[in-house]
């Protein structure tokens, strides 16, 4: 009796069956570093006198931290994993202009699908058990020495099953699930586990909100996030797929460690308060808070849905006059699907910035450091001190929907305060 | 193995970005992420005041939030000799033992230690000392295939091991 973890793994492992706490050496679908982790993978590649990758068309070298380059030092970075990948010709390096924030990047391509096992120098690499894939955040390291080998080594985790029941309200999604469940478990309640969300809710719920979801699974500490592949996910891969795919599902019988249900009737919209994800509180129980700030966009929020709910929140609307609030879609695909459904003018004429795609503020890179003092409302994932610029600046981390309401009344509030 | 340094206490849920800021990864060289170590913690004068050796002793989930090794090559490269925490984030925990930075994990050390302490840790015999207060812990026993890869001289030697490069 499997869960779809075990399951997956056993599969790399060319074994029938695994069990948690087993250590085993599984085979890799494919290897991802970006412009901040793989310059260390490759240097350790070199120092180890590799010659060769093990698949050219499975290793994914994303510059989205710093790029567009945002100095002397990151365009050297950026520079390595384009030499890199020009000398190993790696088919998944994705240049400015083509790339996108790697995790809304990978499953958008049809580059990473159900079933396959990822590592990606990365933590949040664990996005993509919304489709039905095992895929966790290692270190460089362990990416490097997955370059040599195609294969990395993993303890098979114990599994907890969170079970949504209920119907969700009106600007309520993926992000308010997530932040909810870490609310409750605490930034280390999955630790070295892998989440296994399901349920009523979850089976009716859009591609981008499971991506959501499982974007934030590391936040609760969880080695992977994973949601069983269905009719939705088929429709979402069938597509894209670049490569055969493969559903798992858990054993009726299969073992949890912990299994928690959720009712989300009558569930307002999630807020996690400085400076961890797990301090959150219904909206309506913030008080007033003022922000300089409000940004839409990362691998959490960033896909055209997201944007399409931000817009759709602030059309007819201006940004507060002391609010700067900065848009980034994810990937050049829903930049451009962005300006074909004229998402882009809405926020322009909102008075709101409408970036290229770039990770950029989620980890204070660039695109929107905060000051001393002030404070953002966010739909990126993390929230610790200094994240976003100053360390004695704040995040707020909401869904699309909150921060484009808030950027209009200048202090975190929900869409239908609006007028 | 043993190290012997002097405490520097820390919360729980120390962060990657507290650890190293992310403002600071447009370079991997070691030495300059040393110069930003804990920056961001509660302890942002980390660097001015620790000596090489010391011990970092922390509360649970050391290390949560992102992937970057950087966070333990910062550590390391500081000086320090050894972390001690309840318990590490998982990612933190692996990068660790493939790049070589040692962790032990005791809770009661960490609640029996406070800043300042000397202390010694003892890794073959599993065992922390707080020599200010004459008190001995127990750290928990590392699983056995990490004990193999720290043997192995971590992972990279046991990658070119088994690539037979
Ligand atoms: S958008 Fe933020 S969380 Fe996502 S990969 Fe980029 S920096 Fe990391």
């Amino acid at each position: 009796m499997m869960t779809i973890t075990a399951k997956i793994l056993a599969a790399h492992c060319g074994k029938k069956e695994v069990q948690p706490g087993e250590l085993i050496n599984a085979k890799l679908d494919l290897v991802l570093a970006n412009d901040i982790t793989a310059p260390i993978s490759i240097k350790e590649f070199r120092a180890a006198g590799a010659k060769k990758v093990f698949d050219p068309e499975r290793i994914a070298l994303i510059p989205d931290h710093f790029a567009p380059n945002k100095d002397i030092a990151s365009a050297e970075q950026c520079n390595m994993l384009r030499q890199f990948s020009r000398e190993h010709e790696l088919s998944l390096y994705f240049e400015v202009g083509r790339m996108g924030v790697e995790h809304a990047l990978l499953p958008e391509q049809g580059i990473v699908v159900p079933g396959d096992v990822v590592i990606g120098a990365d933590s949040h690499t664990c996005t993509y058990g919304g489709l039905g894939a095992f895929s966790t955040g290692v270190g460089s390291t362990d990416v490097a020495a997955g370059m040599i080998t195609g294969e990395a080594w993993f303890k098979v985790p114990e599994s907890m099953k969170f079970i949504y029941k209920g119907k969700l309200g009106k600007w309520v999604g993926g992000k308010d699930i997530i932040l909810h469940t870490i609310g409750d478990i605490g930034v280390d309640g999955a630790l070295y586990r892998a989440m296994e969300f399901t349920g009523e809710v979850i089976r009716k719920l859009p591609m981008y909100g499971r991506l959501t979801i499982c974007n934030m699974a590391i936040e609760a500490g969880g080695k992977n996030g994973i949601i069983e592949p269905d009719e939705i996910t088929e429709k979402y891969v069938a597509k894209r797929a670049r490569r055969k795919y493969r559903f798992y599902k858990s054993d009726k019988k299969a073992n949890y460690v912990d299994v928690r249900e959720y009712d989300l009737t009558g569930m307002e919209p999630q807020i996690a308060c400085p400076h961890l994800p797990e301090n959150v509180k219904p909206v309506s129980q913030l008080g007033s808070i003022n922000i300089d700030q409000s940004v839409v966009g990362s691998c959490t929020n960033g896909r055209i849905e997201d944007i399409r709910e931000a817009a759709k929140v602030i059309k007819g609307h201006k940004v507060h006059p002391y609010v700067r609030m900065i848009v980034i879609p994810a990937t050049q695909a829903v930049y451009k699907q962005s300006i074909k459904e004229g998402l882009v003018d809405v926020f322009i004429d909102a008075g709101a910035a409408f970036s290229t795609p770039t990770c950029g503020p989620c980890l204070g890179g660039h695109m929107g450091i905060l000051a001393a003092g002030e404070r953002a409302i966010s739909t990126t994932n993390r929230n610790f001190v200094g994240r976003m610029g100053h360390p004695k600046s704040e995040v707020y981390l909401s869904s699309p929907a909150i921060a484009a309401a808030s950027a209009v009344l200048g202090r975190i509030g929900r869409p239908e305060e609006l007028k | 193995m043993k190290f012997k340094g002097n405490a520097w206490k820390f919360g729980a849920d120390v962060d990657t970005d507290a650890i190293i800021p992310a403002r600071y990864l447009n370079t991997s060289d070691p030495r300059e992420l040393a110069k930003h170590c804990m920056e961001d913690s509660t302890n942002p004068d980390f660097m001015k005041k620790m000596k090489p050796g010391d011990v970092m002793v922390a509360d649970k989930n050391f290390g949560c939030g992102s992937s970057r090794e950087h966070a333990p090559i910062a550590i390391k490269e500081a000086g320090v000799s050894c972390v001690v925490a309840k318990s590490f984030a998982r990612i933190f925990y692996r990068n660790c033992f493939n790049m070589g930075l040692p962790i032990f994990e005791s809770v009661e050390a960490v609640d029996g230690i406070n800043e300042g302490d000397q202390v010694e840790v003892d890794a073959d015999a599993g065992v922390i000392r707080n020599l200010t207060s004459n008190k001995t812990f127990k750290v928990a026993p590392v699983p056995s295939f990490m004990q193999e890869l720290l043997a192995a001289g971590g992972l990279m030697a046991y990658t070119r091991k088994k690539a037979g490069i």
